[in-house]
Formats: C-alpha cells, sequence, structure tokens
C-alpha cells in the first residue's frame, strides 16, 4: 500500500483571460517511511504539486490519493481534517502564528484533535528540538533557526504519516541549516514518517533515498539513490 | 466541535491586539450609554409616574366641563368624595398697574383645599394658606407671569375690575410641568372675588372644574361608574388618578422610546466603524487563518476563533458603555427638565441595563460578522504562496444573510422601541436612505477634490490629499460616520428656523398679527374706535356666535350612540360651536363643493369644514339643528369649505349664512396689525383700562411661546444628537490609531528623505482637515436638501437658511477632527525615526 499515490495531475491557472498549465499529467507513488525530494528549477510547478499532495488546492484533473484517500473528493474542511490526522508541514519562512508563543504553536495541532496532555507532549517536543527553554517566547523573539525548529517540533507533534516540507532551509545560513536538516532527519528517523521535500538544494536533496525531477511541469527523471546518510 | 479551545485560541491570538479590538469597540460604548441612559430613564419616569399620579391630578377624581351642567347633576357632583375644591378658569388679559405690564394669563378661580396631594410650591410658603382662607383679594401667580410683567409678591395685579394683591410667587402647580406656565402662565385668585372682575360674562371661554379627595382606599373609578352615562350627557370630563397615569405615562413612554431611536443611531454608526474596524483587522489575520487551516483548522473553527475575540470585546464595550450611560442618566432628569410633570427619582434600571448590553452584543456581532465570514475562505495555499487573492474576493451567500440580519435586527429594535410596524420600517427606510445618500455624497466630493485639485498646488497639499486615498484608507466611513453627526445637528438648527419662519411668515405683509377676543357686541364700536385712534387698521371684525348641536338628520345623541351603522362621535354633540355668519368665503378659505352659506325657501343652508365633515361622516343635504342659547335652529348642510389653520385667522368649522344670527347672543372677533411691540402693549393696556373683559393676543407673544418651547426641545435633541457626533469623533480616534503603523514607517520614510518634522505636521493637519471638512460638507448638503423639500413640500414657505450656524457646524467638525487627528498621530509627529523604527514589531 502506498501512502501517497499521484495519478495523472495535471494543474491549470486560469490568469488574464489565458490559461496556464503548470503540471502536465504527473504520476508516481510513495511507500510508507521512506524519504523522498522533488527537485527541479524555479518555476517549474514543485510547490503547486505540493500544495496539492497536501490537500492544500485542487487539481484540474487526475487524483491524489493520501494514505488511498482521494483528496479531490472531499470538501476543503474534509481535508483540513486529513491533514491534522496524517500531515505535517514545514515552510520557508517558517509561519508560526505570530501572536502564540513557540508552545502554544507546537499545541495547535494536538489541540485541533482534542488530544489531552497537549502541553506536556509539546513541552518534550520542544526540548527535543533544544528549545526547552524557550516556549513562552514569540516567534519575532526567535532567530529564524530557532523558529525553523518550533515549526519543526509543531511538524511532528500530531506524529503525521506525511511530512511536507518546502525549502526548509531557504531563509536559513549554511550553519543553521545544517542544523535543522540534522533535526529533521533525526526526528523523521525516530518517528518513520514519509518524508517529501521541495528543494533545488541537489546536495540537499541527495540525502534522500528517491530523487523526482520535474521540470516544466513534467517529471523527467525518477532516481533511487544509494542511502548514505 | 472543541468551545474550550477556541475560547483558548481567540483568548491567545487577542493578546497581542487587545487594545487595538478595545478601541474598535470603543465605537459602540457612546451608543449603548445614549440607549441605556434614555431607557433607564424611562423606566424611572414611569415609576415616578406610577408613584406620583396623585400627584399629576392634585386629588382623587377631577370633573370638568365648559357649558354648565343640569341642575340635577350640579347637586351631584356637590356631594361626591369626602371633600371637594371649586375651580372656574378662562384666560383673560391681566396687567400690572405698577408697571405698566399686560398679558394674556389663564385665570385661575379657586375654592377649597386644592391641591389634595402634591406640593403647591410658592414663595412664601404660608401664602398657600391664607389664599385658602379667602378672606381678601389676594393672588398667587406664576413665576414666569412675574418676571415677564416685571412685578413681584407686594404689587398688585388687576384682573377686570378688580385688582388683587399678589401674595405669592407660584414656582410650580402640582401636575403641571415648568413648560406649562411658560405657554399659558396662570393668575390664581379665590373664587369668591371672581364675579366682581365682571371677566364672567357670556362668550368668553369659561372651563369649570371639581376637584375630589376621597376616603382613603375608596375605589375611585367603581364608585363613579354608575355616573358615566350622565357624565357623558352632560359634557362632563371625569379624570380618575389610574387615567391620568395611563395618559402621562403613555405620552412619556412614546418621548423615551423615540428617543432612544435617536440614541440607536449612534449605536448604528459605532457599529459601521466597528465593521471597517474589523475588515483592517482580518486584513492582517489573513496569514494566521491560513497557517490554522494548513494545520487542519476548519473554516468554521478559524471564523469563530475571531468571532469571539470581537464578541467578547463587543461584550466590554456594551457593558463600558451600560455603566456610562447608567451614570449619564443621572442628568437626564436636569436635560428634559421643564417637560417633566414629576420630579423622577433616579435609579440603577435592571432590563435598560441588561436591554442595552444585548442589544450592543447582538449588534456588534452582527456588524463585525460581514468582514469576518471571508475568513471562512481563506485559502490554505496562502502558506505557500503570499500573494494570493482569489479566496478573499469571492462572494459569500452567507453575506446576503448578514445583510439581512442586519436589518431585520435594525427593524425588530425600532418595532420593539415603538410598537409600529409602519415606523420601524420607515425608520430603517430612512436610515438607509441617509446613509445611502451620505457615503454617496462622500464618494462625490472625494471624486470632485481630486479632480479638480490643481496639480501645480505645494508638495503638502498634494502629499496630504494622496493620503485621502492610501490603501486602506477609512475615508468613506469617516466622512459618512461625521457626516451623519453634522447632519443631525444642520437639520436640527435649520428646522427650528423654518418653523419660527412658518409663524413669521404667517403674519407678514398685511396679514393681521393681533387678535382681540371676547368683545360684546355693545363694546365693539368702542374697541374699533379705540383701535383706529392709535392709526391701526380693523382688518377683520368678526361675530361669534356660540351653541350646541342638538341632532344630526334628527338623530338624537343617545340613538346615534347604539347605532353602531352611524359613527357620528359623541363629542359631536358635547362640544361647543363657535359660529360665525357671512355669504362669502374669507382668503384663508377655498369651496371644496356645494355652495357658500345660504338661505332659500326658508331653509338655512351652512357650510362645513371639509375635515370636519369627514369626521362626522357627513355629506351635503345632511340636516344639522342647533340650539343657540335655547333657541332650536335647522339647518341644511349647503357646502363645505377647505381651511388653511396655521395663520393668524379667526376660523370656523361651521359658518352660516347672514340675515339669521344677527339677533342672537353674540361677541366679536377683531384683527388688527401692529407695527411693533411698543404699540401692541400701548393697545392693550388701553384695552384692559377702558375693556377689561376683552383679551388680546399678539404674534409676538406666540414667536416667543414657539421660540422658547422650541429651545427647550432643541437643547434635549442635541443632547442626543451629541452622542453621534462623539461616536463619529471616536470611529476617527480608533481608524487613525489602526493606521497609525502605516503612517509611521511613511513619516519615517519621508523624514528620511528630507522633510522636516513641520511638514510632516502640516500634511497631517491638512489631511484630516479635508477630511473633516468633506464630512460637515456632505452632513450639510444633506441637511439642506432635506429642510429644502420641507419648507417646499410641508411648510411651504420660501427657503432662507440661516448660513451662520452651518458655518459654526462646519467649523467645529472641522476643527475637532484635526485636533483628534492630531493627537492620535503625536506619536508619529514628536518621535525620532530612529526611535519609531526601532519600537516598530
Ligand atoms: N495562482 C497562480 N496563478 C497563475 N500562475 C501561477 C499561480 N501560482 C503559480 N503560478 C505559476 O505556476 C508556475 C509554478 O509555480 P511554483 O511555485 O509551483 O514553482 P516552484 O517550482 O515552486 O518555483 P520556486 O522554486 O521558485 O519556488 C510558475 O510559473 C508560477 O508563476
Ligand atoms: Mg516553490
Amino acid at each position: 500500500m502506498s501512502i501517497l499515490r499521484v495519478e495523472n495531475l495535471t494543474k491549470t491557472y486560469q490568469s488574464g483571460g489565458r490559461e496556464l498549465t503548470v503540471l502536465h499529467g504527473v504520476n508516481f507513488s510513495l511507500e510508507p517511511g521512506d524519504t523522498f525530494s522533488i527537485v527541479g528549477p524555479s518555476g517549474s510547478g514543485k510547490t503547486t504539486l505540493l500544495g496539492l499532495c497536501a490537500g492544500l488546492d485542487h487539481a484540474s484533473s487526475g487524483s491524489v490519493y493520501l494514505n488511498d484517500i482521494q483528496l479531490d473528493k472531499l470538501s476543503e474542511d474534509e481535508r483540513a481534517a486529513v491533514r491534522n490526522q496524517y500531515v505535517g508541514f514545514i515552510f520557508q519562512n517558517f509561519q508560526l502564528l505570530p501572536t502564540l508563543t513557540a508552545l502554544e504553536n507546537v499545541m495547535i495541532p494536538l489541540e485541533l484533535r482534542g488530544e489531552k496532555g497537549a502541553q506536556k507532549t509539546a513541552q518534550s517536543l520542544l526540548e527535543r528540538v533544544g528549545l526547552g527553554s524557550r516556549g513562552h517566547h514569540y516567534p519575532t523573539q526567535l532567530s529564524g533557526g530557532e523558529q525553523q525548529r518550533v515549526s519543526l517540533a509543531r511538524a511532528f507533534a500530531n506524529r503525521p504519516k506525511l511530512l511536507f516540507a518546502d525549502e526548509p532551509t531557504g531563509n536559513l545560513d549554511t550553519d543553521t541549516s545544517a542544523t535543522v536538516i540534522d533535526l529533521l532527519f533525526e526526528l523523521n528517523r525516530e518517528a518513520g514518517t514519509t518524508l517529501v521535500l521541495v528543494t533545488h538544494d541537489l546536495d540537499l536533496a541527495a540525502k534522500t533515498q528517491r530523487v523526482i525531477r520535474i521540470k516544466g511541469g513534467t517529471v523527467v527523471s525518477d532516481t533511487q539513490v544509494a542511502t548514505s546518510i | 466541535m472543541n468551545f474550550s479551545w477556541l475560547f483558548r485560541m481567540a483568548w491567545r491570538d487577542s493578546r497581542r491586539s487587545r487594545q487595538r479590538l478595545l478601541l474598535f469597540m470603543s465605537a459602540i460604548v457612546l451608543g449603548i450609554a445614549a440607549l441605556v441612559a434614555i431607557n433607564s430613564f424611562g423606566d424611572n419616569l414611569t415609576r415616578s409616574i406610577d408613584e406620583q399620579a396623585r400627584e399629576l391630578l392634585g386629588a382623587d377624581l377631577t370633573l370638568s366641563w365648559s357649558r354648565p351642567p343640569s341642575a340635577k347633576t350640579q347637586q351631584l357632583v356637590k356631594t361626591l368624595g369626602r371633600d371637594r375644591a371649586y375651580e372656574v378658569s378662562f384666560a383673560s388679559l391681566v396687567s400690572i398697574p405698577k408697571t405698566g405690564g399686560v398679558r394674556l394669563a389663564q385665570v385661575k378661580g379657586l375654592e377649597g383645599n386644592f391641591p389634595y396631594y402634591g406640593t403647591w410650591e410658592v414663595e412664601p410658603a404660608s401664602a398657600v394658606q391664607t389664599f385658602r382662607q379667602a378672606q381678601s383679594r389676594i393672588a398667587l401667580v406664576d413665576d414666569g407671569l412675574l418676571v415677564q410683567l416685571g412685578a413681584q409678591p407686594g404689587d398688585s395685579v388687576r384682573l377686570g375690575n378688580l385688582s388683587f394683591l399678589i401674595a405669592g410667587r407660584v414656582t410650580k402647580t402640582p401636575g403641571q410641568a415648568a413648560i406649562a406656565a411658560t405657554v399659558a402662565p396662570t393668575v390664581f385668585v379665590p373664587n369668591q372675588f371672581l364675579a366682581g372682575t365682571g371677566l364672567l360674562q357670556r362668550g368668553s371661554r369659561i372651563a369649570y372644574k371639581y376637584y375630589y379627595q376621597f376616603t382613603p382606599g375608596t375605589d375611585v373609578g367603581a364608585s363613579i361608574k354608575k355616573y358615566e352615562s350622565v357624565f357623558d350627557k352632560e359634557g362632563i370630563n371625569a379624570d380618575t388618578v389610574a387615567d391620568r397615569k395611563r395618559q402621562t405615562g403613555r405620552s412619556f413612554a412614546d418621548l423615551t422610546k423615540y428617543m432612544s431611536l435617536v440614541a440607536f443611531v449612534a449605536l448604528l454608526l459605532g457599529c459601521v466603524g466597528v465593521a471597517s474596524a474589523v475588515q483592517l483587522y482580518v486584513k492582517e489575520k489573513i496569514t494566521s487563518v491560513a497557517i490554522l487551516r494548513t494545520l487542519g483548522a476548519s473554516g468554521r473553527q478559524a471564523l469563530l476563533i475571531y468571532l469571539v475575540q470581537t464578541a467578547l470585546m463587543g461584550l466590554i464595550g456594551a457593558t463600558v458603555g451600560a455603566i456610562i450611560g447608567s451614570a449619564i442618566q443621572l442628568v437626564l432628569p436636569q436635560v428634559f427638565g421643564r417637560f417633566l410633570p414629576v420630579s423622577v427619582d433616579t435609579t440603577l434600571s435592571g432590563p435598560a441595563i441588561l436591554g442595552g448590553i444585548g442589544t450592543g452584543l447582538l449588534i456588534s456581532i452582527l456588524f463585525a460578522l460581514m468582514p469576518l465570514l471571508a475568513i471562512r475562505n481563506v485559502s490554505p495555499l496562502r502558506t505557500l504562496r503570499t500573494s494570493y487573492e482569489d479566496d478573499l474576493s469571492g462572494r459569500d451567500p452567507l453575506r446576503w444573510l448578514v445583510y439581512l440580519l442586519v436589518v431585520g435586527f435594525i427593524v425588530g429594535f425600532a418595532y420593539w422601541q415603538t410598537n409600529n410596524l409602519m415606523l420601524a420600517l420607515g425608520f430603517t427606510g430612512g436610515l438607509t436612505v441617509a446613509f445611502g445618500i451620505l457615503t454617496l455624497l462622500g464618494l462625490g466630493l472625494i471624486w470632485l477634490v481630486r479632480s479638480f485639485f490643481p496639480a501645480s498646488w505645494s508638495y503638502v497639499w498634494r502629499q496630504s490629499l494622496a493620503n485621502l486615498y492610501r490603501p486602506n484608507n477609512q475615508t468613506l466611513i469617516l466622512v459618512t460616520a461625521i457626516g451623519l453627526g453634522a447632519f443631525l445637528i444642520a437639520t436640527l438648527y435649520l428646522t427650528q428656523g423654518l418653523l419660527l419662519g412658518r409663524v413669521e411668515l404667517s403674519a407678514s405683509g398685511n396679514q393681521p398679527n393681533m387678535v382681540l377676543f371676547d368683545i360684546q357686541k355693545e363694546q365693539i364700536g368702542g374697541v374699533r374706535s379705540l383701535v383706529q385712534q392709535q392709526r391701526l387698521p380693523v382688518l377683520q371684525d368678526v361675530p361669534v356666535v356660540t351653541m350646541r348641536l342638538t341632532d344630526i338628520n334628527g338623530k338624537h345623541p343617545d340613538v346615534t350612540k347604539k347605532d353602531t351603522t352611524q359613527k357620528t362621535p359623541s363629542w359631536a354633540f358635547t362640544r361647543e360651536y363657535r359660529v360665525t355668519y357671512r355669504d362669502t368665503l374669507i382668503s384663508s378659505e377655498k369651496l371644496a363643493a356645494g355652495k357658500m352659506p345660504y338661505q332659500a325657501n326658508g331653509n338655512i343652508y351652512v357650510s362645513i369644514e371639509k375635515d370636519f365633515l369627514d369626521r362626522l361622516h357627513l355629506k351635503l343635504g345632511d340636516t344639522l339643528n342647533f340650539n343657540v342659547q335655547g333657541m332650536l335652529i335647522p339647518t341644511i348642510v349647503g357646502g363645505t369649505r377647505e381651511v388653511e389653520w396655521n395663520r393668524v385667522q379667526t376660523n370656523f368649522v361651521v359658518v352660516f349664512p347672514a340675515g339669521v344670527l344677527e339677533q342672537a347672543p353674540q361677541f366679536h372677533v377683531l384683527m388688527t396689525r401692529v407695527p411693533d411691540n411698543k404699540t401692541s402693549a400701548v393697545l392693550q393696556r388701553d384695552l384692559v383700562n377702558r375693556f377689561p373683559n376683552v383679551s388680546a393676543i399678539d404674534l409676538g407673544l406666540i414667536l416667543k411661546t414657539v421660540d422658547e418651547i422650541l429651545g427647550q426641545v432643541s437643547f434635549v435633541i442635541q443632547f442626543m444628537a451629541l452622542f453621534s457626533i462623539l461616536t463619529g469623533l471616536l470611529v476617527l480616534g480608533s481608524s487613525v490609531v489602526i493606521s497609525k503603523y502605516q503612517r509611521m514607517r511613511e513619516s519615517v520614510l519621508l523624514r528620511t528623505l528630507g522633510a522636516s518634522r513641520s511638514q510632516i505636521l502640516r500634511i497631517t493637519a491638512l489631511e484630516y482637515g479635508l477630511l473633516g471638512f468633506l464630512a460637515a460638507l456632505s452632513g450639510i448638503l444633506l441637511s439642506v436638501v432635506g429642510t429644502w423639500a420641507l419648507a417646499q413640500f410641508v411648510f411651504d414657505v420660501p427657503y432662507r437658511p440661516d448660513i451662520v450656524p452651518l458655518l459654526v457646524v462646519t467649523v467645529v467638525v472641522t476643527g475637532l477632527t484635526i485636533l483628534i487627528g492630531l493627537f492620535n498621530s503625536r506619536d508619529v509627529l514628536v518621535r525620532s525615526p530612529l526611535e519609531i523604527l526601532r519600537s516598530e514589531v
């Protein structure tokens, strides 16, 4: 059984009366527990693909099956429930809620599920990313790297089956990037999550087990990489 | 759904913006305050009227009539109750010999221990006792009359042939609002001396009244029930404490309900401010909403988080408003002062407070919901892409539901207050039109300024103008909010001017402006020559005969009462008819149907005024039998006239043809035109000396009275309009604070580019000056158009608006807008650029 299956996925944007097809019939399928990366030049449709896979957007045609749930059959609110249940996110610009403390940010996915002991779980996750003592700080009081570590803790909070990361190090300097990436892979191994990484950093992509390369909206190569982490 | 989480999220998320949210909600505070104050006051007033109802009447029961009842009934009314007091009253000129002052006043001859309840406030207090003993010719005189005539206790007042020593100054009579003493100031004298004045002659309109005291515990209503039909037949009006309570209570309940609609306008204004502030707030929160959606929150959950926030702030705002309102109601008895018939003691009113908080909460939620609805459609895709606009521009069908709810709520509220659906719908419609027109006017003015602004003007001017169009600008909402306040005030002034103009016009040109009445037939020659001696014209000399209607088409009152198909009201047979006789119409009359009064074949054809004809359900050809001082005169309705009543004219509902009533007992009314107040005074003095029973009223007096009443009324309305203006300014204040951040960045940029502090100050001042000016102008324009229509179509007077108050409104509104704008922008202006950059988070 695959955790994510993409069938004939096409995305067309309507802009200014003209049609712009960004994805042309993309197909692939991911097995649970693996790490993947999607690479390609700027504007090739990586973010669009990720958004579709995570159910943030709907396709023009084709289907996405997440844990065998066909996303395009669901309403936006139903997809939100699926995201909360199975999916974690890491963004290039962190996307922490500015009005909430670090701890509260990590608590959201748990609280949305109505889980008990959200605070304890969140606190231990913050400790796991090395920010145990910064829980009461607001995002603006944290550095970029620290913010991304909070967002890592948040992404793993609901023990997702699938973790999407769009350019997770795009806004960080080299050293900080390395720390965050190491942490990401460690947490991923511990939780046994399937990781989908979007990047144009080929070195980073090389750390994943499989690399899907797209260009102009079509998959140009799909390579299995010998794991050497 | 997990509600406790929603509340927790709402609470956490509000932490950084609570002050701002409170500021949004402060816009509704004054509206709620006004609403709670008025309704609390209304409740207290109703309670006070209930408690003091006996004082309102001064007795347990009063019976009054204007035509002496039958001997049997006269006997009856003298036996009712445990104790009774008697009062005879009529209007007459009174004079103060010492100062020569003359004025039309109400004369009341009293006998007995009036008032039984409540205090008759007279200075000195001992004068009441002396007055009741009635040993000598003394008078108690209303304070207002003493002031106008320049008299004091100790002086004497002349009524007809007799002089009375003024023993006391009356400051309050039970059951009378202070304003009554302005309209008809009273001279009280012991009844036994009244006959000696020579004023009780035939023709004078005299009213008689008995005040009764019953043994405590008597059910007065039940004990007079059996006499009801007798009273009815003889035209006796019975008034019990319960009746009086009901009447007074009802009229004041109505008054406060209408006032509460004015307060509601202020509240709605605040709500519009809330809606526009929340809209900006939502724009700011969109990223947060997108993140929550990505993490799995549903659209409904996201909406609820922010709805909870605004509702909580609405609750706080409404509660603060209710507290302020409860404090404001303490001063309302002073505001309404002279209109109140009872002393109002102010206590907290639970229903008013809860009603106010509930109203505020609901209406602020509804208004906040309009912009908040957009949250449901925020796409989680925004976490991946910053510029994604599709989700906000889409039309949400729920939006229409909210609009409907808002309109429904306004209609519902107005209906709750007035119990009149048409009025509630009219109020809502009027409000919608006013808001709509103000918005359009605001838009139009902005467009005009923008299109015709000379491009060559200095940088400061151009920049301040450009500020009115900045993204997220609040220009339109501010113009509407402040404009509505200016509209209310300006309309108030203009309408007041119109009303006074209407009265003045009624006597312009060669129209009469002074009426002499109660002239006996044998006096008319003398009065005429007196008038002519003063070189004044006799513009009209009209004979008046009083009579009663005994039957219509042969049907007597008793018969018609049982016959349900005959809808003739019973008062048609009890009222007194004052009739004149002539064969022609006068300038204020127009023939509507039939002919002018005439005689033919021994029949008398009379002319009936059209409205009166309709109210009595009469038609041409009906026969009316009149009783003229004991003599029956059969007549036929020969024609009907339309009469223009609002003129200084003698107008009549019934006009006989000439040649019928010449020998009947009658008195005359004479009209003249006096050039000034001095001539009027001289004429009145001569009249009082030579013909003491003749009364006079001049336009100056009417104008003065109308002016005084309008002054009082407008004070009350101004007080209410104040809330709208202040709300407008609050909305302004909060919108300035909301856009502060944006302004700081601009100002820093400008300073960095070399603008001086004073240039930035001038730009800001000019911007708010333009805003305030546009707002005032829109309000005044709307008001001028509205009052012009009123003048043209309702009052039928030439429209000459007084410019001065309009200028004052413009200057004050503009000035206040500049002040508030500058005050709230002081941070931007006085702090150094570096400081601002650091503090920005
Ligand atoms: N809402 C939209 N309307 C029209 N075109 C869009 C829209 N969103 C994205 N596009 C276009 O789709 C194409 C793919 O965009 P996408 O963001 O998926 O690329 P990307 O591979 O993630 O690029 P980058 O590496 O720069 O992030 C781009 O050409 C973009 O301009
Ligand atoms: Mg991208």
